[in-house]
């Protein structure tokens, strides 16, 4: 871990946005030129070209402990929790919002490959211009009255999500000069077990921000960040009405053997 | 495993208009007769408020069951259903009013995010008191980052992201 280059940085990071695409493009190349071929499918912690992450990553290992208790299950969530209509971000606000309409559908997988059953599924996301409707993002692109950007579901009895949304634009941040995100949605997902917790960030396919992202980046194995990346599913397409894509998720490896009778 | 999991990725600067909800902090009414308090600040490498933090707590019941009952989104009043979540404030203070956490050893199992981490992290907040033979073994020197302090009504537990008294993060990686 280079403690001292992150603490270096930080320092400099006071002022994080003077440094320009090609400083910030030149740290993820030499990163993953470092990590090639290591096959390191987890997201780094400590990743100093995401400048927000310099004073926010432990520095110490994680400590493994084997679950116990709790952390073997995870909290219920059912009907009375999600409505039906939370999976239509389009049909949210009076007014049909301006963009690209597609339905996103995948399905939620442990590790062995068995769905997640009636677990939760939360989205956000900005809108069609890249504005979330948030009062933190002040950059200047049209709010879009007729969109929230929140959708929930369960999934299904064989692990399906589904949401129809609009597609989401890139948007400008502040971690350089000239910063642009790719354009995603963001996912939380729930497991069987507490440990299987995953808040993470789904990618359009052939984005020409992948390589400039230092978020996207900070999986250093092509492999494993090709698994955010979403497909273009025709057979999702729906005729004269909205595009397709297909996402699945698969959480960390399910400790616990499931036991007639859990509720799933 | 046979499928390779899915990284995950930060929580980012906007999840205040998507993940909080009414009464997301609230496991039990804090006029509840047995509510207790969890609550705490989240700090920086630099000993700083992370303002833009969301904490979630999951716990056992006060007989040490694990509840598995419905209801945490839109709650009832009256369901423990032992999952809860808070975002932090202009102070980096978080808060949940809950329960007392049954069992041998219990524990807050805690899930933190935030802008600027890129995975979520995993901790366990101890009660007051707990032996230290039924801690995790960790380093002496660091076990007093898992155990909350008592106060007046409940407990205080600090997450502190990195530096001096950085909190014992844990992974449960079987390989």
């Amino acid at each position: 871990m280079t403690q001292t280059s992150a603490s270096a940085t930080a320092e400099a990071g006071s002022d994080a946005a003077a440094a320009t695409q090609d400083e910030i493009s030149a740290e993820i190349a030499a990163i993953a030129a470092e990590a090639a071929g290591a096959g390191e499918t987890a997201t780094r912690l400590d990743y100093p070209p995401y400048r927000s992450s310099l004073l926010r990553h432990p520095t110490k290992d994680l400590h493994h402990v084997d679950p116990e208790g709790v952390e073997l299950w995870s909290p219920v969530f059912g009907e009375q929790d999600v409505d039906p209509l939370e999976a239509d971000l389009t049909i949210q606000r009076e007014g049909d919002p301006i963009g690209e309409r597609m339905t996103l559908t995948g399905r939620v997988l442990d590790g062995e490959g068995r769905p997640v059953r009636h677990q939760l599924v939360e989205i956000w996301q900005a809108n069609s211009a890249g504005r979330y409707l948030h009062q933190r993002d002040q950059h200047p692109a049209p709010v879009d009255p007729a969109f929230t950007g929140v959708g929930r579901c369960l999934t299904d009895d064989d692990g399906w999500y589904r949401f129809v949304t609009i597609k989401p634009g890139p948007y400008p941040w502040k971690n350089h000069r000239n910063a642009w995100r790719p354009a995603h949605i963001h996912f939380s997902l729930f497991g069987r077990e507490f440990t299987q917790r995953l808040v993470t960030q789904m990618y359009f396919p052939g984005d020409p921000l992948f390589a400039l992202d230092p978020i996207y980046q900070a999986i250093t194995d092509q492999a494993a960040r090709d698994r955010l990346v979403a497909t273009y599913d025709h057979d999702v397409t729906t005729h004269e009405w909205a595009t397709g894509y297909r996402w699945d998720v698969v959480l960390t490896g399910s400790h616990r053997t499931p036991r007639e009778g859990d509720v799933e | 495993m046979t499928h390779p999991p899915t990284p995950g990725q930060t929580v980012g600067p906007f999840f205040g208009f998507a993940l909080p909800y009414d009464g997301d902090r609230e496991l039990v009414p804090p006029t509840h007769p047995d509510a207790v308090r969890l609550h705490g600040r989240v700090l920086d490498g630099h000993g700083r408020p992370v303002p833009d933090a969301l904490l979630e707590v999951w716990q056992a019941a006060p007989d040490g069951t694990v509840p598995q009952a419905a209801g945490s989104l839109r709650r009832d009043g009256f369901t423990f259903t032992g999952w809860g979540r808070a975002s932090t404030d202009t102070t980096g203070r978080y808060s949940f009013s809950t329960l007392r956490p049954g069992g041998a050893a219990p524990y807050f199992a805690i899930t933190v995010f935030a802008r600027g981490l890129l995975d979520r992290l995993f901790t366990r907040a101890y009660l007051p008191g707990t032996p230290d033979d039924l801690l995790p073994a960790v380093p002496a020197e660091r076990r007093q980052t898992i155990v909350a302090r008592p106060d007046e009504h409940g407990f205080v537990f600090d997450v502190r992201l990195q530096g001096e008294g950085e909190t014992v993060f844990f992974s449960h990686a079987r390989d």
